[in-house]
């Protein structure tokens, strides 16, 4: 493996202090070892991609960015200043917004209720502070369509939006309330082409506009289409840690798919017997 | 983010939208079953019972929904957010138990004992709630160890103080008339009865409206019940709102409870055992869904009806009362029957 790269020291200009920056961060559930050494940088206006197979640690991750879990080594930097993330409110109020696999939707209830789900705008004071619905209804329709989102009924309950614009939704919401970072938790892994398409053409445009985001996935053809630097996991160990202009899609797809031991795998594959697939017991 | 989509046709939204008909709208509602049923059964005893359409039966009718309404739409309310309360039935009791002896016991004015059994069983419910959300069992088992410990402790205490099942009379105590036009009047309009339990019908149902439709309070109600996870992730307070829900049907079975000691002036310390159930089939009959997140209050309400028209249209149709039983399980069925086809069109119209 490319131990070596794990090694090399980031090559970041020291002039801009990253939006969060992740410093050899450990994570232990009792005596498993889900993280270890793991380090990231998140700059505004670039896409670090976290890539690695099941198990490799990515949840864990996520969930310290997110606040849910503490690390147990390690230092977690937001905006330069080391710091140690309680509850997810405080990430959301910190500008950390995640959008994770099961997108944080509540299926039944309508498009405009889930958008502003936690955040609920309010108008009139006493017992007659109320939602303000209107509002509600028009900005969500407007987010949505600024994402491309012609949404035919913002009434319809969420759960009969597809995938993409599930997702869709749930990025627009953390760009709507001021996220700074957004972290996507393998936004594309059950969608076809064509929507995957659509949902990290709304990840760059978020990009575009000024956010940094963690990009979590195990698909490196997606990664690298919209990556600036690449982080590899593998059981709970950095594997590697790259520029964009370091590697190669070939180099990262090898890695990915697990390097030395794919060469092993195909040299395996190779010297075994043809297998029986007649079935009649190999006769002539 | 200026990224306008390839939209199909103009970029303004709406146009892709097909009118939909205010029959359409409607059909999506929660409470349409309800509706229909509670139409389907005053139809019925319509026919069947002549004296069913008199007024002062319409009265009778409207106050026998009205006891099982003042809880149904709270637990309608516990029951979007996901959770049911075993303990609703026995809590009306051990509400009117409190404020009954505490009065007689400290020989206070009626209003403080009213006061105190607040307090008492809004803690109660508090209860409910925090040993659900601080422990893991569903609430299902949490709320059946209250049912039961305050059906023994109903019992339990009254025998312990007054030596019987019920409680002493309070009605010759200081208070006892001005709680009993709060709780237990009777308005009459016209020629015609009204009981004022009616009116807190209707308050709770007005409110729970509000709360569940127009309030950040009840987007997190329909939250907590549809998604938990989610909700949590986005920063709802789930402990608080579901701790909330169960202090609102504490409130239902105080108010109830006060009803229930201000009309009889005595409680008979046994009574509210199985009220539970009835409350969450009104609630169900209502549209409400089984595993949270989604139903409404005012279904809730329509469902209490129902067991109203129900109980008391048997009386008038001078059938046998053992009928009723029978009646309220099939009307339950086809209820639930009618909520999820409703709902399976309602969600695949896109």
């Amino acid at each position: 493996m490319t131990t070596e790269a794990v090694a090399k020291e980031e090559t970041a200009p020291a002039d801009r202090t990253p939006l969060v920056e992740l410093d050899a961060v450990s994570k232990y559930y009792g005596n498993i070892r889900a993280l270890e050494g793991v380090s990231l940088e998140v700059h505004a206006g670039e896409i670090s991609c976290v890539l690695g197979d099941n198990g490799a640690g990515k949840s864990t991750l996520i969930k310290i960015i997110a606040g849910l879990h503490q690390h147990d080594a390690g230092t977690l930097r937001i905006e330069g200043e080391e710091t140690r993330l309680s509850s997810p409110r405080e990430a959301l109020d910190r500008g950390i917004a995640t959008v994770y696999q099961d997108l944080a939707v509540v299926p039944l209830m309508p498009v405009w209720r889930n958008f502003f789900l936690g955040s609920e705008p309010t108008k009139g004071t006493g017992p007659f502070k109320r939602m303000d619905v209107d509002l509600m209804r028009r900005t969500t329709h407007a987010e949505l369509l600024r994402m491309g989102i012609d949404l035919r009924d913002v009434d319809q309950p969420i759960g009969t939006l597809s995938g993409g614009e599930r997702q869709c939704v749930a990025i627009a919401r953390a760009v709507y309330f001021g996220a700074k970072v957004l972290v996507l938790d393998e936004p594309t892994a059950a969608l076809g082409v064509k929507q995957s398409g659509v949902v990290l053409k709304y990840v760059a445009a978020a990009r575009d506009a000024g956010l940094g985001v963690v990009l979590i996935t195990h698909n490196p053809h997606h990664a690298y289409l919209v990556g600036n630097r690449f982080v590899l996991l593998k059981r709970g160990a950095m594997s590697g840690s790259h520029a964009r202009d370091e590697i190669t899609l070939d180099e990262l797809t090898r890695q990915m798919a697990g390097g030395s031991e794919l060469d092993d795998l195909r040299h395996e594959l190779e010297q075994a017997p043809e297998p029986d697939l007649r079935g009649d017991g190999g006769a002539p | 983010m200026s990224t306008t989509a390839p939209a199909p046709g103009k970029p303004v939204a709406d146009e892709r939208l097909l009118k939909t008909s205010p029959l359409k709208k409607f059909l999506g509602r929660p409470e349409l079953g309800s509706v229909v049923g509670a139409l389907a059964v005053f139809l019925f005893f319509a026919i069947v019972a002549d004296s069913f359409l008199r007024t002062t039966s319409l009265a009778t009718v409207l106050y026998a929904a009205s006891t099982i309404g003042i809880m149904a739409v709270p637990v309608a309310l516990l029951m979007i957010g996901g959770e049911f309360d075993l303990s609703a039935g026995v809590m009306v009791t051990t509400s009117a138990l409190i404020s009954s002896m505490f009065s007689y016991q400290m020989t206070a004015n009626v209003w403080v004992g009213v006061g105190v059994s607040l307090l008492a069983t809004l803690a109660i419910g508090v209860f409910n709630g925090v040993m659900l959300i601080r422990t893991d069992p569903p609430s299902f088992i949490i709320t059946l160890g209250t049912f039961l410990m305050l059906t023994g402790a109903n019992l339990g205490f009254t025998k312990l103080i007054s030596d019987t099942v019920s409680t002493k009379s309070i009605s010759d105590m200081e208070g006892f008339s001005s709680a009993k036009d709060v709780f237990a009047s009777t308005i009459t309009i016209g020629d015609v009865d009204f009981k004022i339990t009616i009116v807190w019908w209707l308050a709770m149902i007005a409110v729970a409206t509000w709360i569940l439709l127009r309030t950040r309070a009840g987007n997190w109600i329909f939250a907590v019940g549809g998604g938990e996870h989610a909700a949590r992730a986005v920063g709802v307070p789930v402990g608080k709102t579901k701790i909330g829900l169960y202090m609102g049907v504490a409130f239902g079975a105080w108010v109830s409870g006060q009803h229930l000691l201000f009309n009889y002036d005595v409680v008979q310390s046994g009574e509210g055992v199985g009220n539970e159930l009835i409350y969450i089939i009104a609630a169900v009959i209502g549209g409400c869904l089984i595993t949270g997140g989604y139903g409404s209050a005012v279904g809730a309400a329509v469902g209490a009806l129902i067991f109203g028209m129900t109980s008391k249209g048997i009386v008038y149709a001078e059938w046998n009362p053992d009928w009723f039983k029978f009646f309220l399980g099939a009307m339950l069925l086809l209820a639930t029957l009618l909520n999820a086809w409703v709902r399976k069109r309602a969600e695949a119209t896109k």
